[in-house]
């Protein structure tokens, strides 16, 4: 087995605009999760990466992650206190200790939750998530559509609260219990999901995203400093494809459930002046229409990126007058297989609509 | 400086014809420069020292102004923009030490407030720091019981410790904001001679963004006060009883007693005056524009004659905040900044007001960038013998490094390859050379000292609106936001015709019932002509 590697400040930083980008819109902006990460390196810790073909088959992996509405994050903020609490329950339920921490959702805050994790419990984080971006619920992973069971999960908050979902019928089911204690203490919660023996992690993950979120990070940083266009460095690192160059016209939003939902507009501005775009978001961007007629949808990836610094820009930090550009980037293959847009295709965010990649 | 053929316009207009007068004041940290405006003609300029006391340089300003064109004492508006406050924060000057008040725990622990402050900064004006029980949900309920006794206990304490501004800043405090009412109730009773900050009246959701802006707001209240009364008192002084008003951070105004409790909307307003003035001046609307004043220099992109808006976070002397700013790099030079030769140092810190008795030109005996202009032949000012004894090697390279900083800060800026125009402005203007490298062509303007002074003369009149409204369709909530927004605007002097929106945003609120809807509506437009 190879040895695990330190993780560098710099590279935390990286990871955390490159996670930003890849969340489309949704996971929540990592500044503060990377906020608590300078701290704890400023006290002395230094996480480490795993290898995930390094895991033994039977290792036992945390999956972990912040769930609820970025909006409330923001006002809330994010602990590390929560994310261990949450793990810790997990292994006395399970009566067993945990050899990693892995992250649910490599897109925004969650990129860098089993980091905060990892340096409250001394694991190492393996290089990898479940998703290849960020989704706004608990079926939308690679896992769930390896048909792999989805219990139990620990859910704790900021308070003395905690929740044990010991079991659930369907993904459904353990989305709709785990959702409903979420909004119940605030919309916001540290969870453990259902943990995955090393086995599980190499053959149903979606492997290599935390270095592909630092690589990305560290291309758009690159971009900035040489003044390159940082979008054009986004698209040339993931062989993304530009969709629309536009400014913000109108957004509409509602939370309901606990999720940001909404719509957004945007007028064309340079070559494409004179077209419209709109997106509709749930937490993420989920499918995105060219003069009135769907042009991306769910899984690829729909990145409203800052026309001019290539900052990713959240749902919920969208606002009139912004200069945006958006970007499609590929999904992981796995999310584009009949089984896979099941759980995360246009149908499943309830869009009458076929998925036509993009990229095909 | 004057400039003008006076009065022959006001006398060919019909009496039907409203006036179009306005004075625009500029209060830097070097130089006050005044000017009249008439319709869109520069009238009048001046520019005089700032003074210690800041009344007397706006007096003196005034005066000049007034002696060249008397019909500045009939004008429809004064307006006042200041780099004061930016100047404060960036130079760590005359800024209070603050409490801090947060109300969330146990949320929000981990990150308290000042967290990602610059340490100089902070050391400076972090205060105690509390941090309290309380806060909201997203749904308006409470996260846990406000801890009142906790409160009441701190605003004894600040009262003993003699503690002059407080910022409080409570978890979701824009949907609910009624913990941080409750604190200042507290704060009233017990340390009632404390300026408070209340984060709900800055900010938008984002609480770390929203406690910065309110902590910053706490530290310059006592220099704002005080400030805004000097202005009044020297309009008044002068004659001048037009209304006066502050100008903001995107280029409106607002009366200058409002303006006092909320120092940071006019944070950036000298640069946003600078580069809107740069524009008017100009006639170029898309350029880059570097203000080179006494002690900083503001370098930012012109896009359709406005200043790029930052997108999202902008960093204030270092420190994250979130409200509508222009996209600017500031950096620490000017015509005061100190110089040393041997080694070679410029800036950050100025001689500011006090060019004209402390640098050697002017027979002091501080080294400003100012000597170094006139050692090398850039400007004739003072007495260019006492600085004849200056090495000639020295003299270049300290041009060549602000050179340097300036080539590093226009590239920092553009946001394309390509050479792109740079247009000059402000009192120190004579620092740039004729060529950089990055730029098509350095562009000079007519009345380039005193840019900030015309922006300020041409800023517009804003009318917000903050307000939930119940069992309305969107759509409608807005247009009703909108009017209301409108309504304020004329009533603060907006010609209702010249309105437009610049901001619409709107907020569900899922805890109240009736399809609840948060609605902000802020239009601008031209200040009506006429006196009030």
């Amino acid at each position: 087995m190879a040895p695990l590697r330190d993780v560098s400040a710099a590279e935390i930083e990286s990871l955390a605009i490159g996670a930003w980008i890849l969340g489309t819109g949704g996971g929540g902006s990592p500044y503060l999760a990377l906020l608590n990460m300078r701290r704890l390196y400023r006290d002395g810790v230094v996480v480490r990466l795993m290898d995930p073909m390094d895991l033994a088959d039977d290792d036992l992996v945390a999956i972990v992650s912040n769930m609820g509405a970025p909006l409330v994050g923001q006002e809330r903020l994010t602990d590390p206190r929560t994310i261990e609490r949450a793990v810790r329950m997990m292994e006395e339920y399970l009566d067993r200790r945990f050899t990693a921490v892995m992250s649910l959702e490599i897109g925004g805050g969650n990129s860098i939750q089993p980091f905060m994790a990892a340096a409250m419990l001394g694991l190492p984080v393996v290089d990898g998530d479940c998703m290849g971006r960020a989704f706004p619920e608990a079926q939308m992973t690679s896992f769930a559509i390896h048909d792999l069971p989805m219990y139990p999960l620990t859910l704790a908050d900021v308070r003395d609260n905690a929740v044990i979902v010991a079991r659930a019928q369907s993904w459904k089911w353990m989305e709709r219990l785990s959702r409903t204690a979420c909004v119940a203490v605030g919309s916001i919660a540290g969870t453990c999901k259902a943990p995955r023996t090393g086995k599980e992690v190499k053959e149903c993950g979606i492997l290599y995203t935390t270095t592909k979120a630092m690589r990305l990070g560290q291309a758009v940083q690159a971009a900035r400093r040489e003044h390159r266009d940082p979008v054009q460095a986004v698209i040339d690192t993931e062989r993304g494809l530009r969709l629309f160059t536009g400014k913000v016209q109108d957004v509409a939003r509602r939370a309901t459930e606990g999720f940001l939902r909404g719509t957004a507009a945007l007028e064309g501005l340079d070559a494409d002046r004179g077209h419209t775009f709109s997106l509709a978001f749930q937490n993420e961007f989920a499918v995105g229409w060219l003069d009135g007629a769907p042009r991306v949808t769910t899984p690829d990836l729909i990145c409203v990126l800052d026309t001019v610094s290539g900052d990713a820009i959240g749902t919920e930090t969208l606002r009139y007058g912004q200069r945006v550009t958006v970007v499609a980037l590929p999904a992981a293959p796995i999310l584009l297989t009949p089984k896979g847009l099941e759980h995360v295709g246009p149908r499943a965010f309830g869009y009458d609509l076929d998925f036509h990649s993009v990229f095909a | 400086m004057n400039t003008g053929d006076l009065g022959q316009n006001v006398e060919r207009r019909s009496p039907a014809q409203p006036l179009r007068r306005r004075i625009g004041i500029d209060v830097g940290g070097t130089n006050t420069d005044a000017v009249l405006l008439d319709g869109e003609r520069v009238v009048a300029a001046v520019k005089t020292p700032t003074t210690a006391d800041v009344t007397g340089g706006v007096t003196r300003a005034l005066s000049e102004l007034l002696a060249v064109a008397p019909e500045a004492s009939r004008v429809s508006a004064a307006m006042i923009g200041t780099t004061h406050f930016t100047n404060a924060v960036v130079q760590r000057r005359g800024l209070t030490r603050v409490a801090a008040v947060r109300i969330g725990l146990p949320a929000s622990a981990s990150l308290p407030p000042f967290v990602d402050w610059p340490d100089d900064l902070a050391a400076l004006v972090r205060g105690e720091v509390v941090m309290l029980e309380g806060g909201h949900e997203y749904d308006g309920r409470p996260i846990v019981p406000f801890d009142t006794a906790g409160m009441r206990t701190a605003a004894r304490r600040f009262r003993q410790t003699g503690v002059s501004s407080v910022a409080v800043a409570s978890v979701f405090s824009p949907l609910d904001p009624s913990c941080e009412e409750q604190a200042a109730a507290v704060l009233a009773d017990e340390c009632p001679d404390a300026a408070v900050t209340l984060s709900h009246r800055l900010g938008r959701i984002g609480l770390l963004e929203r406690e910065n802006v309110t902590l910053l707001n706490a530290c310059l209240r006592d220099l704002a006060g005080r400030t805004a009364r000097a202005f009044t008192d020297a309009l008044r002084a002068s004659g001048i009883d037009a209304p006066l008003y502050l100008t903001q951070n995107d280029g409106t105004v607002m009366l200058a007693e409002v303006a006092e409790a909320y120092p940071v909307y006019s944070f950036a307003s000298g640069p946003t005056n600078s580069m809107r003035g740069a524009a008017f001046l100009s006639r170029l609307a898309d350029a880059l524009v570097v203000d080179v004043g006494g002690t900083t220099t503001d370098v930012g992109a012109l896009r359709h004659g406005f200043p790029r808006e930052a997108n999202n976070v902008v960093e204030v002397g270092g420190v994250r905040t979130l409200f509508r700013m222009p996209d600017l790099l500031s950096l620490g030079l000017g015509g005061g900044s100190l110089v040393t030769l041997d080694p070679l140092t410029i800036g950050p810190v100025s001689v500011g007001y006090r060019l004209t008795t402390e640098s050697r030109v002017f027979g002091g005996a501080t080294l400003t960038a100012t000597d170094v202009g006139v050692a090398a032949g850039l400007l004739d000012l003072g007495d260019r013998r006492r600085v004849a004894d200056l090495p000639a090697a020295q003299v270049d390279r300290a041009l060549a490094k602000i050179r340097a900083t300036l080539e590093e800060a226009v590239d920092r800026v553009k946001t394309e390859a390509g050479d792109v125009p740079l247009i000059v402005v402000g009192g120190g203007a004579f620092l740039v050379p004729e060529r950089l490298a990055g730029v098509s062509s350095v562009v000079g303007v007519e009345h380039q000292a005193v840019a900030n002074a015309v922006g300020a003369a041409i800023a517009q009149v804003s009318g917000e609106v903050d307000q939930i409204f119940q069992a309305l369709p969107r759509e409608e909530a807005i247009a009703r936001g909108r009017t209301i927004a409108e309504d304020r605007a004329v009533t603060a002097g907006a010609a209702r015709a010249t309105l437009r929106t610049v901001e619409v945003e709107d907020l569900p609120i899922a805890y109240l019932p009736g399809n609840s809807l948060r609605v902000r509506v802020r239009v601008v437009g031209e200040i009506a002509d006429g006196r009030p």
